[in-house]
């Protein structure tokens, strides 16, 4: 958009410029990047006291994180965000195809009916799925009745992965649906008249032609669900810890700020590289189509 | 019966396997939500098996002071955050639509960058923030002891405003604007007659989303509040780390409807407009 001949110079008028840019900037200069760069500092810096931190410059926070317990922590979190990906994937990829496909009274009643748990708050959603999951919750008393159980459903690595499917599924689901809403649907047609059946047309024509909305919908169902702290924090058990309960404990009772920063900054550095690895496939896929 | 059209080759939404799918995804995301609501119901305080309806828990719900506190702290929270973030958000996307400037694409980068941040870092940012460069003091008033807490909701919501404002602009005809001023009408004028009208829908769409944001938001407040400034959220994660009981599920059902009647009015709204604009 920058640089077309509509949008005006900044300079033919400066005042309310200066109101427009001004403001929203300087508010997330004090508000957002000065918080943050006082955490990377930190990053850098030693406890010399109960509250007091000297800013060395040292190194040692960041290598205390490639121990091996913190190394495994990270791998775990990365392993969860990953599953949880996948299986939204998964589960997400049909239902998207029925909305795409379905008549406009019943696209927005399921679009409604997928959005709807997502502007619920998601403590309550997480309260929901403790209720649910616990030893004489609602599925091990019904299982009881079966004869079954009672089967260990909370606190675990079942239940942080089942909690963080719940709360990210309908991430995936909604970049995949505009996603698949945008494709040709001659082409899909023609798949099939030719001969390919259903799997084979969605395997080789769907998913290459929603390769980026699909990538899209990957992106922000990992990055959320990497960072996560409730759901782990709630539903998991005492090996099920995500890196944000690891950076919540250095800053609470740890009371180690610099070491907590540190792992702080590692997790926005593995955010940051997710969403360059998009944007790099991204563009190669633009040249790609382009030549 | 009417007969049905036979089906076509990619009628997905009719076949059985897909259907079915689809309805067993849909219990999955509504029975936890569905058994909280039911059992907000029951009389029994074990909460498993069904006794009796009673709505004796939403009494005790509002006969607990530091609950409802909480709730009205949660309520101002968003109310002056969204106000907030609708004014910065719209700059934001008036200015990024307006003017071209130098630095522009890392400006619009670093717009969106709360957007991405993890929430645990921007919590305990916030955290350190508030400590350490700008403690808030804690024997302020009401609402102004609430005053750290909506400074970070805004934080992480005017970005979101900003790109719901934004794209919307995109569809506006910039010679209605430069005609208003030919005709006379100055900066503000022009302004709050022709482009504030314009960016309604997604004025509104945008405080629906902040507002939601905020009232949802559990770990950047927790990090920000101070001990004596407690949220609903906050106050309904202390509750549920001890147990599962009936009143929490009153006060969550509570909530919950306050957030569809949110939704279904922003939609109606929205409907409305569009509505308008396709008259118009």
């Amino acid at each position: 958009m920058s640089g077309s001949g509509t949008t005006q110079r900044w300079q033919d008028a400066r005042g309310p410029f200066a109101l427009l840019f001004g403001v929203p900037a300087l508010w997330l200069l004090l508000f957002f990047l000065v918080p943050l760069a006082i955490v990377w500092a930190y990053s850098f810096g030693r406890s010399t006291g109960l509250t007091d931190i000297a800013i060395t410059g040292t190194l040692s926070n960041y290598a205390r994180t490639s121990s091996a317990v913190y190394l495994g922590i990270f791998a775990k979190s990365i392993g969860f965000a990953a599953l949880t990906t996948v299986l939204c994937l998964v589960i997400g990829f049909p239902i998207a195809l029925v909305i795409t496909f379905a008549s406009e009274r019943a696209k927005t009643l399921l679009l409604l009916a997928i959005m709807l748990p997502f502007w619920t708050n998601l403590l309550i959603r997480t309260y929901a799925l403790m209720a649910m999951l616990r030893s004489e919750g609602y599925v091990n008393t019904s299982l009881g009745w079966l004869g079954i159980g009672p089967l260990p459903l909370l606190h675990n690595n079942f239940a942080v992965t089942l909690g963080l499917v719940y709360v990210n599924l309908p991430f995936l689901v909604l970049p995949l649906y505009s996603a698949l809403d945008r494709l040709d649907r001659s082409l899909l047609e023609a798949s099939l008249d030719l001969g390919a059946g259903h799997w084979r047309t969605i395997r080789e024509i769907v998913i290459p032609l929603a390769l980026p909305g699909i990538l899209t919908g990957v992106l922000i169902t990992f990055i959320p669900a990497l960072g996560s702290y409730l759901t782990p924090d709630l539903l998991g058990g005492p090996n099920s810890q995500m890196i944000a309960n690891v950076i919540e404990r250095q800053f609470k009772r740890a009371n180690d700020w610099p070491f907590g920063s540190a792992l702080s900054f590692i997790l926005m550095y593995l955010t940051f590289l997710c969403i360059a690895g998009q944007g790099i496939i991204a563009r190669r896929r633009e040249k790609a189509s382009a030549a | 019966m009417r007969a049905r059209e036979p089906k076509g080759p990619l009628d997905y939404a009719r076949s059985t396997p897909l259907r079915l799918w689809v309805g067993l995804v849909l219990v999955f995301l509504y029975a936890p939500l569905a058994c909280l609501v039911a059992f907000s119901f029951n009389e029994s305080k074990r909460n498993i098996v069904w006794t009796g309806f009673t709505t004796d828990w939403y009494g005790k719900v509002f006969d607990d002071g530091d609950l409802i506190t909480a709730f009205v702290n949660s309520l101002t929270i968003a109310a002056l955050s969204t106000l907030v973030s609708l004014v910065l958000g719209a700059m934001v996307a008036v200015a990024l639509w307006r003017f071209r400037f130098p630095f522009k694409p890392a400006f619009e980068g670093l717009v969106a960058l709360p957007i991405v941040v993890p929430e645990i870092c921007m919590g305990v940012s916030m955290l350190v923030f508030f400590s350490r460069i700008l403690p808030w003091p804690t024997d302020l008033p009401w609402p102004l002891d609430l005053g750290s807490i909506v400074i970070a909701h805004i934080s992480f919501s005017f970005p979101f405003v900003a790109i719901i404002v934004r794209a919307r602009l995109a569809s506006f005809n910039r010679e209605l604007e430069e005609g208003a001023k030919d005709l006379g009408a100055g900066e503000f004028r022009a302004f709050f007659d022709v482009l504030v009208p314009h960016m309604r829908p997604a004025l509104i769409a945008g405080a629906l989303l902040a507002f939601t944001l905020s009232l949802d938001d559990f770990v950047i407040t927790f990090f920000t509040a101070g001990p004596d400034t407690v949220t609903f959220p906050v106050k309904v994660y202390s509750m549920v780390r001890f147990s599962v009981t009936p009143e929490v599920n009153a006060a969550s059902t509570l909530l919950m409807a306050l957030t569809v009647v949110l939704t279904i009015i922003g939609l109606r709204i929205q409907g409305r407009d569009v509505a308008e604009m396709g008259n118009g």
